[in-house]
């Protein structure tokens, strides 16, 4: 199990990596969804198949849809503008960022690095009573505020989709 | 499993109730069109201030909600009626400025009302996901406003600028709170101070690196350097009532947020954090200042300014004694009311245009006296001049910081407010000393001034003034409210 | 002999087993004829014989040997790619709905388990949602075509596909709601042993059908939509995008455009099958107490192909029956009827079961 999450790490990566190396954009969100998958497979070994599906059904199947919808109505031939190209501050940028990150994973090799312990929702639970039930359960109780408040944000989301884009400018 | 009962939403009542109003508008705006743009904005008035009388009443219950995720402390009760009363003074300087710039849209006041619910939800919660949430409310109902006038490529700009920076910061939270989350088993802040509060929890790295991006994202919120970028392009490219929003409400909301979470909620060990809280204020009033000081347009000038506010405040959040927490709130308060109100000015139009340039502010004290005076007056509080609420804020803040013994801080935050009296004072004399000439063509409109927004800028005017001379009543609420928090 | 007992009851063998019977003997044999299907019905509709010349000696069979004849052809034609294409691209754009297509049959089982054996590839919690997620890749096969072919017919049909295979997704989910309402599960075993239930003693089985009409029909507008066949074929609009996504593709790949429809429409006809017609379950069997083991399950398999059948029919005959919709009309229907809709029955099954069960 363990072979498979160093295998979709590293493919997850590589992809990632890929959408910024690409030059052509439709290129680098075909690599984005290549990372969603990735991170999909990662999410079922976590028993967390329900996570693992709605990734793939809202991430790849419908919002990285509507970015290739988009690139397409753009799509230019000039792509090279696009490209990332290497220079002083770019550089610099690359180079702070790579101390930080090794900072933080030297930070993380600590042995003696206190991970949490198991919660109230150890995997044996959610197999027995469903991922999904289990979800819906927590969604209607203990999160149901933050469920409902998520609707206040969709509304507004689609209200200022239609100002933007549909409106006539009085 | 115990389930929701109707007692949970009593904590709720105002953001239900300007959610109501919300409603109200957008259907009002489909199914008459014909009506006036007045009766939207009446409409969106009351409901801000049913909203604001439900707070008061709240005052004392001590409500809360949803397992504790919501509650109506002192500290939630006053920020969320600053929001409210910031909202009114908004919809009171828009109503000439949508009819100026042909800005038809009924649903800029539901976004107005929307943004405003998403900060109390920030400010009200003690749940990082509810936080976040309300976070997102308010950023993409800023984000739209700022947008709102779509054929003007400032607007455009800025718009896009906000959008891509506000997500880029988004990203920092969510991801800082999952680390969180990791090293404490818990998104509720009660429960995150608890097991951090166990040995050795603060020195977890998932803890730190947690701790840290959630600083990164609310230090974008609240526009502090290094993340201030947006700040003058945003501010100056929307709307001049929504940048008196952002920079009043929003960045109050920013704030309420950064003393709930970082202050009270997660125990920062003093050495760890301090020195980079230190170097943040010390830059952001810097540059603040700095950058204000070689503006030639009036509304980046206050964005610059606005910066070099925060870093005020940031003094205060190093400082971190309840006293100086206290002194958070009341500056977040005075600031809120005298950067609206300065901002406010900049929305009536002066010789046939909006005013942008420091040259625009020709001619004010002969053709419009009043509101000559009114600037002058937000422009001396914001320096911070005695008998102005600018005035008692930085006391506050710098007797707190004195007490405990941050002497440097202090002199550099002492020096700063010396730089600021430059272009400040440039505003002021802009508005009497330099004669306008009318240009050609231009309308001389003596009594444009129109009767909503000046209003509101009387009130703010009164407010400022009020919290200079009368300080008493507002620093007694801010700091029970404080004592609410512990 | 016990050697090869023992190698079938190895879990991962039976599963290879599974799968190699669900796409090699069932799914596949059954797309390719219906292409032929397709052609001969079509013929019928409009009163003429349809293909009938492809001959090996002197044997027709109605038209049989034009499947081999087709598929020789189209393995020996020129695989053309038009200049300035995106190669890579190019080349893997026909795949993607046919893996999609396929995947269909991971989780429909076509008959009773026994013991611990089930007639089901995988049985995995979130059955359905794993199916939407992976028809929602379908797309991918239509805008990549669309956008690697340096064709302007070509992108304008696959911006097309990309915007109403979303739009359709969005309420193919929210169908059937009511469906995991109804059963309580999302797991295909338990929605299909749902339906073997019977009201008023054993006279009406529990059928999705009766309990969900709306989302039946709903479902089924979505999944023909998915597949982009008539009446929702805008993407393809012969009349005024000569062939959409796939106009610059030929030989193998262009095959491969084909069997994924083909092979669609028998998911398709799989899965609604699974979901409203009780699945593999033979309605009344359970009065006939002394039924053989093997028998029982040789009915339900029978039962299954048959009602397969007759949706794949079902799906051709739709296309001579209902006038083709214009993208616009497409786009209306979906978003302002049949999404409203979707919501109006999840409110109402929800309503009913609160207020009834």
């Amino acid at each position: 199990m363990i072979v498979f999450f160093y295998l979709f790490a590293l493919i997850s990566l590589i992809l990632a990596l890929g959408v910024l190396v690409f030059k052509n954009p439709i290129h680098s969100a075909l690599s984005l969804v290549g990372t969603f998958f990735c991170l999909a497979a990662i999410y079922v070994m976590l028993n967390a198949e329900f996570v693992a599906v709605i990734q793939v059904l809202v991430y790849a199947g419908a919002i990285m849809v509507l970015f290739l919808f988009v690139l397409m109505l753009l799509s230019t031939k000039d792509n090279d503008q696009y490209a990332l190209k290497l220079n002083v501050s770019r550089g610099l940028a690359v180079a702070i960022t790579g101390v930080l990150m090794i900072q933080v994973l030297t930070a993380f090799m600590d042995p003696t690095l206190r991970f949490g312990e198991p919660g109230a929702y150890p995997v044996e639970r959610i197999q027995e009573i469903g991922s999904i039930a289990l979800i819906g359960q927590l969604l209607f109780t203990e999160f149901v505020l933050p469920f409902e408040v998520i609707s206040i944000l969709l509304l507004v989301a689609v209200i200022g989709a239609v100002i933007i884009a549909k409106r006539r400018v009085p | 499993m115990a389930f929701v009962t109707t007692t949970d939403l009593i904590p709720l009542i105002p953001e239900l109730i300007l959610l109501g109003a919300a409603f109200v508008v957008l259907l009002l705006d489909l199914f008459a069109p014909g009506s006036q743009r007045t009766t939207l904005a009446v409409t969106t008035i009351v409901g801000f201030v049913i909203a604001l009388v439900a707070e008061i009443q709240l005052l004392d219950s001590g409500a809360t909600g949803f397992y504790g995720t919501i509650v109506a402390d002192g500290f939630s009760i006053l920020f969320e009626s600053l929001y409210l009363v910031i909202g009114i003074l908004t919809v009171l300087l828009s109503l000439h400025y949508l009819d100026d710039h042909g800005i038809g849209f009924g649903e800029y006041y539901v976004l107005l009302i929307t943004a405003v619910v998403g900060m109390m939800f920030m400010t009200s919660s003690l749940e990082l996901l509810v936080i976040f949430i309300g976070l997102e409310i308010m950023s993409i109902s800023s984000y739209i406003l700022v947008g709102i006038r779509r054929r003007v490529p400032e607007s455009n700009e800025a718009a896009l600028k906000y959008l891509l920076l506000g997500a880029f910061s988004t990203g920092f939270l969510l991801y800082g709170i999952s680390l969180l989350y990791g090293a404490t088993g818990s998104i509720r802040i009660p429960e995150i101070v608890v097991a951090l509060q166990e040995p050795g929890a603060l020195n977890n790295p998932l803890a730190i690196i947690g701790v840290a991006l959630i600083i990164i994202a609310m230090g974008f919120k609240v526009a502090v350097v290094p993340f201030h970028m947006w700040t003058p392009d945003v501010y100056s490219g929307a709307p001049t009532p929504v940048t008196a929003f952002l920079s009043a409400a929003a960045k109050a909301a920013g704030f309420a947020m950064f003393v709930r979470v970082l202050l009270t909620g997660i125990p920062l060990e003093a050495e760890l954090w301090k020195d980079l809280f230190w170097a943040i204020a010390v830059l952001t009033m810097t540059v603040g200042n700095v950058m204000a000081l070689m503006q030639n347009s009036v509304k980046r000038m206050l964005a610059y300014s606005s910066v070099a506010h925060a870093g005020y405040i940031m003094v205060a959040v190093v400082v971190g004694t309840p006293a100086a927490l206290s002194s958070v709130i009341f500056y977040s308060c005075a600031y809120a009311v005298m950067g609206t109100g300065a901002f406010g000015i900049l929305t009536v139009r002066h010789f046939g245009k909006t005013p942008d340039s420091y040259d625009d502010l020709a001619g004010y004290a002969r053709y419009k006296p009043c509101l000559a005076f009114l600037m002058s007056v937000f422009m001396l509080s914001l320096i911070g001049l005695p008998l102005t609420g600018g005035f008692i804020g930085k006391l506050q803040i710098f007797q707190a910081a004195l007490e405990e013994g941050w002497v440097w801080l202090t002199v550099i935050g002492l020096l700063n407010s010396a730089l600021s009296v430059y272009y400040y004072l440039r505003v002021v004399v802009c508005l009497y000393m330099r004669e306008g000439s009318v240009p050609d063509g231009a309308v001389l409109e003596v009594a444009e001034s129109p009767g909503f927004a000046l209003t509101g800028l009387v009130g703010a005017a009164s407010v400022v003034v009020y919290l200079g001379v009368f300080p008493q009543t507002l620093l007694e609420l801010a700091a029970s409210s404080v004592s609410t928090l512990f | 002999m016990n050697l090869l007992l023992e190698i079938l009851s190895i879990p991962l063998v039976q599963t290879i087993l599974k799968i190699v019977f669900m796409i090699m003997l069932f799914a596949m044999p059954l797309g390719t004829l219906m292409t032929l299907m397709e052609r001969k019905w079509s013929a019928m509709v409009q009163d003429r014989v349809g293909p009938n010349r492809a001959n090996v000696g002197s044997f027709r069979g109605h038209g049989l040997a034009h499947i081999a004849a087709d598929g020789l052809k189209s393995i020996f034609k020129e695989d053309t790619m038009p200049e300035g294409s995106d190669r890579f691209l190019y080349l893997i754009a026909p795949f993607f709905g046919l893996i999609a297509g396929v995947s269909v049959f991971a989780i429909v089982p076509i008959a009773a388990p026994i013991g611990s054996f089930t007639f089901q590839i995988t049985d995995i919690e979130p059955g359905l949602l794993f199916i939407f997620a992976i028809t929602s890749l379908s797309v991918y096969g239509a805008v990549l075509a669309g956008a690697s072919s340096n064709s302007k017919f070509a992108l304008l049909g696959g911006t097309r596909a990309s915007a109403q295979m979303i739009s359709y997704e969005v309420f193919m989910g929210l169908a059937l709601m009511g469906i995991f309402m109804v059963y309580g599960s999302t797991r295909v075993s338990e929605i299909v042993d749902g339906q073997n239930a019977y009201w008023f003693g054993s006279l009406i089985p529990k059928w999705g059908i009766l309990t969900q009409p709306l989302g039946f029909l709903l479902f089924t507008t979505a999944l023909v939509a998915e597949t982009k066949r008539a009446p929702f074929d805008a993407p393809e609009g012969e009349s005024e995008i000569v062939a959409g996504y796939f106009l610059e593709y030929s030989g193998m790949r262009w095959s491969a455009f084909m069997l994924a429809e083909y092979v669609a429409i028998v998911g398709v006809a799989a899965l609604v099958t699974t979901l409203f017609f009780g699945g593999y379950h033979v309605p009344w069997l359970h009065l006939w107490e002394s039924a053989p083991e093997w028998l029982v399950r040789v009915l339900q398999f029978a039962k299954f192909t048959a009602f397969v059948v007759f949706f794949c029919w079902f799906q051709i005959q739709l296309r001579w029956t209902v006038p083709k919709f214009r993208f616009d009309q497409t786009m209306a229907l979906g978003w302002k009827k049949l999404l409203p809709l979707s919501l109006a029955n999840t409110v109402a099954t929800a309503a009913v079961i609160l207020i009834f069960v």
